[in-house]
């Protein structure tokens, strides 16, 4: 499969991830579930991996495979912290509409 | 071949993700970020680079939507209790998303300029070798990982107890 | 001696500085020895400079560049002349006197360190003004001895009538200061220097007009007028003998209020273009003169008589000024200085005695008690009334002359009715004072001693001196010692100038100075003799105030100047400084402050209302940011 460094140029990558990238925004703009807004976030993550993996490929480095492993390190993280909130404000609220949590205003 | 298979790939990710937005069902929201992610777990193996196609399947798959499948039968959530956009904000929201994509296409497109290698070395993506850069040139970052997922879990453990006196 | 030079005023400045820093912790013997010791090194480096002086001319000497901003260059340097070496010699020599009396004087003071340290503060301050090569050098001096008089009239500053003698002393002296500034502008702006040799070198060559010479000298004329107490800015002087004697001595009587004489007569090529701020200076030194000898005249505090006499001559001083009579100026504030100091010394020696009763009412008959104070009073008291071959005859008699022969009869004979006022004020002071039944209670009757030696050799050197002093600059017709020796001495540096006829000195006829000198004599000796006749054998006292003629009222309230200035002058700025502080400073200033902050606030009401806490705004407004910061990569 090493062929494809000729056969495909890089920007359809770009693109590819791009348009992932923004799928994600959008899901997080339009949805209300505080969950599925976490769920979004980890595609939006995805998104820049997979650009990441693309651009190692590409370079024959293996630095952006190295970044990629960190950034699921983070991904992971944040979605158990994420969801261990989520979880918290579940049990006072009853709700996961990101909706109802504007307490932080003055 | 291989551009066939990209096209396919990537056409599948973006269907699947566009599906898991729409949904209104959180748990098909889950289901259809999965497949999103083996797609792009194929664009890994497309791109030569097996093992970060297994670990992402493993940690992404197994692990992250896992404790989002969890998460959601924990909170016993449906689709009668799902909150609802306008009409109104979601078309604010594709212009900004369908503007953030023109300008990120924009911001790139004349922007790369690679040095590539005439040969590629087919070895990047080995276990062998990311394993040899992680443990030399990012030992400092991955033992901070370490210590980041500690912590991470020390915390979720603490959120996630009932009533934790600090 | 060029190397030493530094040496003159600096000693009294480390005297200052021991004194001030360490005084509180050293023995009064200590402390005095510092202090007098100090000023008496630097009147012995005085009188060596003045040999050097009198034989090889001036001397100059630079220590360091202290001011170079593009054409002003001002260096911190000496020039030793005539004129100064002569200034300085009084300021140290007279000084140093005071000091030593001092010592028993304030003997049982607190603040004895203190006030040694505020005295050599003030010698050091003093003896940079007359030394310094330059109007900058001039003007540190000049708010040196400012403060240090400050400081001094209010030493016992637990008296709140004191402290604001001292703030009127301040303030009175800053109009005047404020003038001095303008004219040293005035002067860098014409000949774009400030080193006097270099004024006076360029005045040739810039020849400016006469407007300018002129504003020039009335500004420093102004700056004269506050510092050596001439109308209107006189009022601080009497006020400022709130202070210990011994400071109204030195400071104000024998040096600081002659400064305003040494900076006229220094700045006299100057004065002499113009013709119009010499007759402003005779002008308002003579009316100063009269004014201050009437307010003298029904003054009974012991000190006030000599304040208001102190006024009274500084006028004099500027009427011989005024005539072009420079060294005659110079002269009479030499005898000046020793008869006035003899007096204040003298007082002090009275109040001492007397517990610090100042009123000469509560006085009499102390000749008995304080033989040796009675006799110095006496030498000083004739001597400043002009009774022959006193120092103040001589000097007093060359100023009439000069008056005489440079302004005409009108103008002499009012100064002459000046220095007949002095007569009849000081004699009275004399008489009341010393003769008569003592008419104090009787603690102070059995307290009645006379002052210790430390004080009373002062007085006696002063008041040989004042027998002497006169001979520094006998005139040519009575061919007693050297004649106008002083003038020989001086004449490299001021010479007197008659306006009128091409820059020569004076010369009346023979015959015309004994005439004037008879009349002045006659009439000086006449109304002391009068004074004795009143005070001495009728035994008449000074009445309660309540019981004055009208016009006497009018006197002893010093012609209701105070009231006046309060009502012309600090009413108004306090009433304007009533209304700035309202409409300026609270509602002007305060609202600008706090109208910023209400703004701010008003402003923060409403953008905070952007903050409502919903994520998904905030989402949104984050990729609108994104896009822009996308947008500008593109641009």
């Amino acid at each position: 499969m090493l062929d494809v460094i000729k056969t495909i140029p890089i920007e359809y990558y770009v693109y590819l991830s791009s348009l992932l990238f923004c799928i994600g925004v959008f899901g997080v703009l339009i949805r209300r579930n505080a969950i599925v807004v976490l769920m979004c976030v980890e595609l939006m993550l995805n998104a820049v991996n997979l650009m990441l993996a693309a651009f190692s490929t590409y370079l024959s480095d293996a630095q952006g495979q190295i970044m990629v492993f960190f950034i699921m390190v983070v991904a992971a993280a944040e979605a158990a912290v994420g969801l261990g909130i989520l979880v918290m404000i579940f049990r006072n609220t009853k709700t996961t509409d990101i909706y109802k949590l504007d307490k932080l205003k003055f | 071949m291989s551009l066939t298979v990209f096209l396919i790939l990537g056409l599948a990710s973006v269907i699947f993700s566009l599906l898991m937005v729409f949904t209104k069902n959180p748990v098909h929201s889950v289901i259809f970020l999965i497949l999103t992610f083996f797609s792009i777990a194929g664009q890994y193996v497309l791109l030569n680079a097996q093992f970060l196609a297994v670990v992402h399947i493993i940690v992404y798959a197994g692990a992250i939507m896992v404790l989002f499948l969890f998460v959601l039968m924990l909170l016993n959530l449906n689709t009668d209790a799902e909150p609802r956009q306008s009409s109104r904000w979601k078309l604010g929201a594709a212009i900004a998303a369908g503007m953030l994509l023109v300008t990120l296409v924009g911001a790139l497109k004349g922007g790369i300029q690679l040095n590539m290698p005439e040969e590629s070395n087919p070895y990047v993506g080995l276990a062998q070798n990311l394993g040899k850069s992680l443990f030399t040139d990012f030992v400092v970052p991955f033992e901070i990982a370490g210590i980041l997922f500690l912590a991470a879990m020390v915390g979720a453990v603490l959120l996630a107890k009932r009533d934790v006196k600090i | 001696m060029k190397t030493l030079l530094p040496l003159i005023p600096f000693l009294p400045f480390i005297g200052f500085a021991v004194n001030g820093l360490f005084g509180r912790k050293l023995s009064k013997n200590l402390v005095a020895i510092i202090g007098s010791g100090t000023l008496l090194v630097s009147f012995l480096l005085s009188v060596a400079c003045f040999n050097e002086v009198a034989s090889t001319g001036p001397i100059q000497h630079s220590l360091y560049n202290f001011i170079t901003v593009d054409s002003l260059h001002v260096d911190f340097s000496f020039l030793v002349d005539q004129l100064s070496v002569w200034m300085m010699l009084i300021v140290t020599g007279v000084g140093f006197l005071i000091h030593v009396y001092s010592i028993g004087y304030m003997h049982d003071d607190p603040g004895f360190w203190k006030f040694f340290a505020y005295l050599n503060l003030f010698i050091f301050s003093m003896l940079l003004l007359v030394m310094g090569d330059n109007l900058i050098m001039l003007f540190f001096g000049w708010e040196g001895v400012g403060l240090c008089s400050y400081l001094l009239i209010g030493f016992w500053y637990a008296n709140t009538d004191f402290t604001k003698a001292a703030r009127k002393a301040f303030i009175m002296n800053r109009i005047g200061d404020l003038g001095l500034l303008l004219g040293i502008f005035l002067i860098f702006r014409t000949f774009g220097t400030l080193t006097y040799e270099e004024i006076f070198d360029r005045l040739a060559i810039v020849n400016p007009d006469t407007g300018t010479i002129t504003a020039i000298c009335l500004l420093l004329f102004v700056g004269a007028m506050g510092k050596s107490a001439q109308i209107p800015l006189y009022t601080w002087l009497p006020d400022a003998m709130a202070g210990p004697t011994p400071v109204s001595a030195l400071i104000h009587a024998a040096t600081m209020v002659t400064a305003g004489i040494y900076l006229v007569a220094r700045c006299h090529p100057l004065y002499s273009l113009s013709p119009d701020a010499l007759n402003v200076v005779a002008f308002i030194g003579l009316a100063t003169s009269i004014f201050a000898a009437l307010i003298g005249l029904r003054q009974n505090d012991i000190k006030k008589v000599l304040a208001y006499s102190t006024v009274s001559q500084l006028g004099l001083m500027f009427v011989a000024l005024g005539m072009g009579a420079y060294v005659t100026a110079m002269f009479h504030v030499t005898t000046h200085a020793f008869f006035k100091a003899l007096l204040f010394l003298g007082a002090g020696s009275v109040i001492h005695a007397m517990g610090g009763e100042q009123d000469i009412r509560n006085m009499g008959g102390l000749r008995k008690a304080l033989p040796i104070t009675f006799w110095v009073f006496l030498i000083g008291s004739f001597s400043i009334s002009g009774f022959p071959l006193l120092a103040g005859f001589f000097s007093k008699d060359e100023i009439f002359a000069n008056t005489f022969a440079a302004g005409g009869n009108w103008w002499w004979a009012f100064a002459a009715l000046g220095g007949l006022l002095t007569a009849v004020y000081m004699s009275r002071l004399l008489f009341v004072t010393f003769f008569g039944q003592f008419r104090g209670t009787e603690a102070q009757a059995k307290h009645l001693h006379e002052s210790p030696l430390v004080m009373t050799v002062p007085l006696i050197i002063l008041a040989v001196l004042s027998v002497i002093g006169g001979f520094l600059n006998a005139p040519h017709i009575l061919h007693i010692g050297p004649p106008q020796w002083m003038a020989g001495f001086l004449g490299p540096v001021v010479g007197n100038v008659n306006l009128h006829h091409g820059g020569e000195a004076h010369h009346l006829a023979a015959s015309t100075e004994w005439t004037l000198m008879a009349i002045s004599t006659s009439l000086a000796v006449a109304v002391i003799l009068v004074c004795y006749y009143f005070y001495v054998v009728k035994r008449s006292v000074p009445v309660a105030d309540s019981a004055q003629g009208r016009f006497a009222t009018v006197l002893s309230n010093k012609f209701y100047v105070d009231e006046v200035y309060d009502f012309l002058i600090v009413k108004p700025a306090e009433k304007l400084s009533q209304l700035l502080y309202y409409y300026a400073d609270i509602q002007g200033i305060d609202g600008l402050v706090n109208g910023v902050g209400k703004g701010v606030r008003a402003l923060g009401g409403q953008f905070r209302k952007i903050q409502n806490g919903n994520i998904e705004y905030y989402l949104l407004a984050m990729v609108a940011g994104a896009v822009l910061l996308f947008l500008t990569l593109h641009l």
